[in-house]
């Protein structure tokens, strides 16, 4: 069982707890604003892109490629964003906070 | 203003769902209604052919939106019923269980159906299925489960006959397709693709055979052969048809609203009757970057159309003007398109040397018109970026795999003014 934070843009806080799945289908079943998840999750929207809260970003490691490689022209992309269908939960994830992309 | 009233969906799929929560979003203060004659909970279709087809899992894996939250936003959601009758005049809709539902605004989200081509002996045919809805894969994974020798034909070599063709190789299966044009994927790539893509068939043992018009099928204790009509026979266990979709327009014509390869819509998504929107792969829209009236079938369209109509219905400026975008999955080719490549005049391969790997460009002149990207993510952002601009590109850069992939690097020194 992880505990995962999400922050929205509204600056809304949101803990949820899940213990499968990827990071991304769990805020579209627990209707976190601003995580579409269009293309259910196999990288080709870009509509699921958080940033990780610095401090936590190695519970979750880097972007892979692809992941860099559809953010590399967003705007509001840094180096602590990911998109979180890519990310698993697993225990590792527990308690990181991660902050929603406009 | 909106507080007393109704807004009533028809079709609870990627138009009708996404548009119901954006209205919410868009501040929406009355009641909203979504109706579909499909039981489900309202899933993501295009996995169906894909990573869902190939998993064990029950479609409750694969929802648009977890069902609470149809609740939070307030959002009714009335599944297994038909919508049989719009009468405009009245705001009424027919139920085909014979209760009436009045409505204020009314948005037609029905999308498309398989189409079922004319073929002597389909509907006596055994094991043989569309692909388009959770209960076709429900029937398709039974089929292939009870087959012993899981022989396959499938007829159409457009996405979701390959990628169900790529899926059921990967479950075991014997696969075949059967492509009616001398190439598959005709209507949407250029030949480098689409020998692209016969190949990496080939390659993974799916036979894709060409110019192959089936014409019969004849179906004896349950084993079914496929006949065409250069007298080539296939036999196959399972038939899947996948030869492209009928649009859902039987209610807005019956309606008297506006026809056109579509249920034509102006650019707030704005049917010919001003309190009927509509959405999705049923509409037949004004793209204004390529400057002319299309009719999509993805996601994309589906989402950004949503969005427009609920903005408009909640009183906001909003035109739709977005560049099409679609993805393919088969094995491990992931293919990425922006754009619209009709009316291109020439393409450009950029090979990045690396296997799998590649991207084609679509020009009319110097104007670039779409790109398929595959294995190629950055290729499909920076195509994107350069078709929404009209930048011009340097197209002896944009072909020479060692100048790093980045706009600045592929801009045509020379701009027209
Ligand atoms: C197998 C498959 C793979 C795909 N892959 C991709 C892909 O990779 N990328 C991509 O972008 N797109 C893909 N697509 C296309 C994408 O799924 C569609 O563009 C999208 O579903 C369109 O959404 P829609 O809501 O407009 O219509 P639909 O999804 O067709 O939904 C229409 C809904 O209306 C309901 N309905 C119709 N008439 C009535 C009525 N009279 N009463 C009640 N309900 C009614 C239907 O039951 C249906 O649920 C794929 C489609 C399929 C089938
Ligand atoms: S859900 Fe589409 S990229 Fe993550």
């Amino acid at each position: 069982m992880a505990k995962i934070i999400f922050i929205t843009s509204d600056s809304e806080k949101i803990e949820l707890e899940a213990t499968s799945g990827s990071v991304m289908e769990l805020a579209v079943q627990n209707g976190v604003q601003g995580i579409d998840g269009d293309c259910g999750g196999v990288c080709s929207c870009a509509t699921c892109h958080v940033h990780v809260a610095p401090e936590h970003f190695a519970k979750t490691g880097p972007a892979s490629e692809i992941e860099q490689d559809m953010l590399e022209l967003d705007d509001d992309a840094n180096e602590y964003s990911r998109l979180c269908c890519q990310i698993e939960v697993s225990e590792q994830l527990d308690g990181v906070v991660l902050h929603v992309a406009k | 203003m909106s507080e007393n009233q109704t807004c009533v969906v028809v079709g609870a799929s990627h138009a009708g769902v996404n548009f119901a929560f954006a209205l919410r979003k868009a501040g929406w203060q009355g009641s909203i209604k979504l109706f579909d004659a499909d039981p489900s909970l309202p899933y993501h279709r295009p996995p169906l052919s894909k990573a869902y087809l190939t998993s064990s899992d029950a479609i409750d894996k694969n929802l648009l939106k977890a069902a609470e939250t149809y609740q939070k936003d307030d959002i009714e959601l009335n599944l297994g019923v038909k919508v049989g009758r719009i009468e405009r005049t009245a705001q009424v809709l027919h139920l085909e269980n014979g209760e009436q539902v009045a409505f204020d605004k009314l948005v037609i989200a029905t999308g498309a159906r398989p189409f079922i081509p004319p073929i002597e002996g389909l509907d006596s045919a055994s094991n043989l299925y569309p692909l388009r809805t959770a209960q076709d894969v429900e029937n398709i994974r039974q089929a292939f489960a009870h087959s012993a020798q899981k022989r396959v034909v499938i007829i159409g070599g457009g996405y979701i006959g390959l990628e169900t063709a790529a899926s059921l190789k990967k479950l075991g299966g014997e696969v075949t397709v059967l492509e009616r044009e001398q190439r598959i994927l005709a209507r949407v790539t250029a030949p480098y693709m689409s020998d692209y893509f016969q190949r990496l068939h080939a390659d993974n043992g799916v036979a894709v055979a060409t110019s192959k018009n089936v014409v019969r099928i004849e179906t004896r204790d349950g084993e079914n052969s496929v006949q065409c009509d250069d007298g080539t026979v296939y036999p196959a266990d399972i038939i899947i048809v996948g030869v492209g979709i009928r649009v859902n327009t039987e209610l807005a014509v019956q309606a008297g609203i506006e026809i056109d390869n579509g249920i034509k819509v102006n650019a707030q998504a704005q049917t010919s009757d001003e309190n009927i929107y509509a959405i999705g792969d049923c509409t037949y829209h004004y793209n204004p970057h390529y400057q002319r009236f299309i009719r999509l079938e993805s996601v994309q369209n589906a989402v950004d159309q949503a969005k427009v109509a609920a903005a408009s219905i909640c009183g906001q400026e909003v035109e739709y003007d977005t560049l099409p975008w679609f993805w393919s999955d088969q094995y491990d080719v992931k293919l990425q398109m922006v754009g619209l490549s009709q009316g291109y005049t020439d393409i450009l391969v950029r090979d990045e040397n690396e296997p799998k790997k590649f991207s084609v460009w679509y020009f009319k002149g110097d104007e670039l018109l779409a790109v398929d990207a595959v294995n190629n993510a950055k290729a499909y952002v920076v195509a994107t970026k350069f078709i929404k601009s009209g930048e011009q590109i340097d197209k002896a850069k944009l072909v020479d795999a060692s100048v790093e992939f980045k706009p600045a690097n592929l801009l045509s020194r020379v701009q027209v003014c």
